[in-house]
């Protein structure tokens, strides 16, 4: 889970780091209350998961409340590269004489975490990499010892911040790193880390990405999910333990494995080619059990997507047998009859592996006309496509 | 023969005592593992009984690997508990541990895998996330179903589970040596490059198959072992050419970062180096086909 650039000086201040006095609003009402109490000059900047957002015209700085007031106004629902700003951060400001970059992240060629740090901060880090790549430490970070107060200093001695920070900079590097661990972050990118004129240290902006997996252990994480940009059908999908991710075509599909789903959506991609440039409508992960009442809440979920035209279920029996699977597709369209949500699109449906013969004899004896039983992936991604291509 | 796991393996489970760890014990007894008892210190003492095979259970792993001798360990327990198994496995200097447990934290899996490299790599761990080694005929250690194919000389890595099956079940009449799904996690302990390393040294394996997806290079990085290293055919295919950037696909790992780890490059890479990479599951099992029915 990506944060925004608010919810990270949150984190980090949160986590004794030294960022700007803010806060955060959703109407131009509360970044008055937030320009009142932080007084004088204040930057108003759009939260958007998107760089590029200063050139989009989404930074702005304002003096007093009735002018932070103007450009809040200004900024909330502006669209940045197809993201609406819901939520602007408004901060003191700070006189930067000097910008640095830190960060530490995933690194999973090599099995660990990495410390990516510069003097050359400000800038793109990959752009400063390319171009003068001695300006570029990377220190990998045993996973086990972390980073101390020895760990950081050779950092800092490699990367060369100048003498008068290299204090200030060994205290951030540690304190991030516990903030790193204590959060399961599997990015905390500081760009930049910035040197006031009177010779300050301050985290200036903030790209934080959370371990999903680590959930459980971070009850608070759950409210950092922002609910106005997630997609209604995503919601109801994880509501239903299900995983599920909105695309934009219109060959519903349901199977189980996240490799076989993967590789579904590729091959119906390759059929539409050849049908009216028909395309996947998502991706949905049904796992190993696929009982009725799990089909039938994947089909209510692929089927309320208004741009499928078809659906493909493709399964693979391993564990699960097919004959179980083809019971579950059987009852799932009667459940959803029940429910009254009569299934109008037609299904096509590969099953193979344990059971087949078995799975195939139930959805012929079915006998519902919605129901087409094509027995290879290939051929059923081609079916399932040119029944797209009519309905659309 | 086989890599890693053979018909002399003997197999403990950790967390046999739950209901996923139940389960695929009986599972794996019936595929004809030689599994030799379980770990669960609150049941230490007891047996479980797999349709008339009473199994031991130990307090931990070394008491297990003492009293059975066992080589291998699968682990089964929830994601919280996983960084300590793992560990205690590890301490134990078992050979082989197989975590099956899917949504294990990507630090605690760094945890472990960073002991295991301070305590010399004693410990092979394949995953987190996957469903385990099979040696057809042989062994089975993990999830992987066991009936889907034959006994033969194709070996197979895999990120993904499903993917596996299917690959195992188009080529079941020519059969496998053996078959590794080394998971879809950002971080995991049995890499592509360790499994063509293996099946490279095997005498009893021809030919390779290699499952990747998209996320990461570990492919592009497979495909430069290939280049120097790996001589018996290897024929590819890569899940998710059409993934959105940013989104996750299931797998933990299976994300596009900017322009990092599309399935593209993954197959460029892998073309560069003369590993034909099937454009479908079917296709790529074809291609294994056509090479097989050469020899």
């Amino acid at each position: 889970m990506d944060l925004y650039e608010y919810q990270g000086r949150d984190l980090f201040e949160r986590h004794g780091l030294p960022v700007l006095a803010g806060g955060v609003a959703t109407t131009p009402e509360e970044a008055r209350a937030i320009a009142e109490r932080l007084g004088g000059r204040v930057v108003v900047k759009a939260q958007v998961k998107v760089g590029g957002r200063g050139k989009a015209g989404g930074v702005k700085l304002a003096e007093g409340a009735e002018e932070t007031v103007a450009r809040a106004t200004d900024i909330l629902g502006m669209d940045i590269k197809g993201h609406t700003v819901h939520k602007v951060m408004i901060t003191v400001t700070a006189d930067v004489a000097d910008e640095y970059y830190f960060s530490y992240l995933l690194d999973r060629a090599n099995r660990t975490f990495l410390c990516i740090a510069s003097v050359a901060g400000g800038m793109d880090i990959e752009q400063v990499a390319a171009e003068t790549p001695e300006k570029v430490v990377k220190a990998p970070i045993d996973a086990v010892k972390g980073v101390d107060e020895a760990k950081a200093r050779e950092i800092v001695s490699a990367a060369g911040f100048p003498a008068e920070v290299a204090d200030q900079v060994v205290e951030i590097a540690v304190g991030l790193w516990q903030a790193f661990i204590a959060e399961d972050a599997t990015l905390v990118e500081v760009n930049p880390l910035a040197k006031t004129k009177d010779g300050k240290l301050l985290l200036l902006d903030a790209k934080i990405s959370l371990d999903e997996n680590a959930g459980f252990r971070h009850p608070d994480h759950e409210a950092l999910v922002d609910q106005a940009t997630v997609d209604p059908l995503e919601q109801a999908a994880k509501e239903k333990d299900l995983n599920y991710v909105k695309l934009d075509g219109e060959v519903g599909i349901i199977g189980n494995g996240a490799g076989l789903v993967m590789s579904t959506l590729d091959v119906v991609a390759y059929a539409g080619e050849r049908h009216g440039n028909v395309k996947p409508a998502n991706f949905l992960d049904i796992g190993g059990g696929a009982s009725a009442a799990v089909m039938a809440n994947g089909l209510e979920i692929v089927l309320s997507d208004p741009s499928v035209k078809s659906v493909f279920v493709n399964v693979f029996g391993g564990i699960t047998a097919c004959d179980a699977v083809a019971n579950g597709i059987v009852q799932a369209l009667d459940l959803l009859k029940q429910r009254g949500e009569e299934v109008t699109k037609p299904l096509v449906v590969r099953l193979d592996g344990n059971n087949a013969e078995a799975g195939r004899a139930i959805l012929d004896g079915a006998n519902n006309p919605l129901i087409e039983r094509v027995d290879t992936m290939d051929g059923a991604a081609e079916r399932a496509a040119e029944l797209a291509a009519a309905g659309v | 023969m086989a890599i890693w796991l053979t018909k002399d393996s003997k197999v403990i489970v950790q967390g046999m005592t739950g209901s996923e760890g139940s389960k695929h014990t009986r599972r794996m007894l019936a595929a004809g593992t030689n599994v030799v008892g379980g770990v669960n210190p609150r049941k230490a003492g007891t047996t479980v009984d797999f349709d008339g095979a009473e199994l031991p259970v130990f307090a931990n792993v070394a008491d297990a690997m003492k009293n059975t001798g066992a080589d291998v360990t699968v682990i089964f327990v929830p994601p919280q508990f996983t960084k300590g198994a793992v560990i205690e496995a590890i301490d134990a200097e078992i050979p082989l541990a197989v975590v099956i447990t899917e949504g294990v934290p990507v630090h605690d899996t760094a945890a472990f895998w960073a002991y295991n490299v301070a305590k010399g790599e004693r410990t092979r761990i394949v995953g987190p996330n996957c469903p385990g080694i099979a040696s057809p005929g042989a062994s089975n250690a993990g999830i992987i179903p066991a009936d889907i194919t034959g006994t033969g000389r194709i070996g197979l890595v895999s990120k993904s589970g499903t993917l596996t099956y299917q690959m195992m079940y188009e080529l079941r009449d020519i059969g496998f040596s053996t078959c590794v799904g080394i998971g879809g996690d950002p971080i995991i302990g049995t890499t592509h490059i360790d499994a063509l390393a293996a099946f490279e040294a095997d005498p009893d394996t021809d030919a390779i198959v290699m499952i990747g997806e998209i996320g990461g290079d570990a492919e592009e990085r497979a495909a430069e072992f290939i280049k120097a290293n790996v001589t018996k055919p290897v024929v590819g295919y890569i899940a998710g050419f059409t993934a959105p950037p940013g989104k996750t696909m299931g797998h933990a790992g299976a994300i596009i970062s900017g322009s990092a780890g599309t399935a593209d490059a993954k197959k460029a890479a892998l073309e560069a180096v003369g590993v034909k990479v099937g454009k479908t599951p079917t296709e790529t099992a074809k291609l294994m086909r056509e090479i097989m029915s050469g020899r």
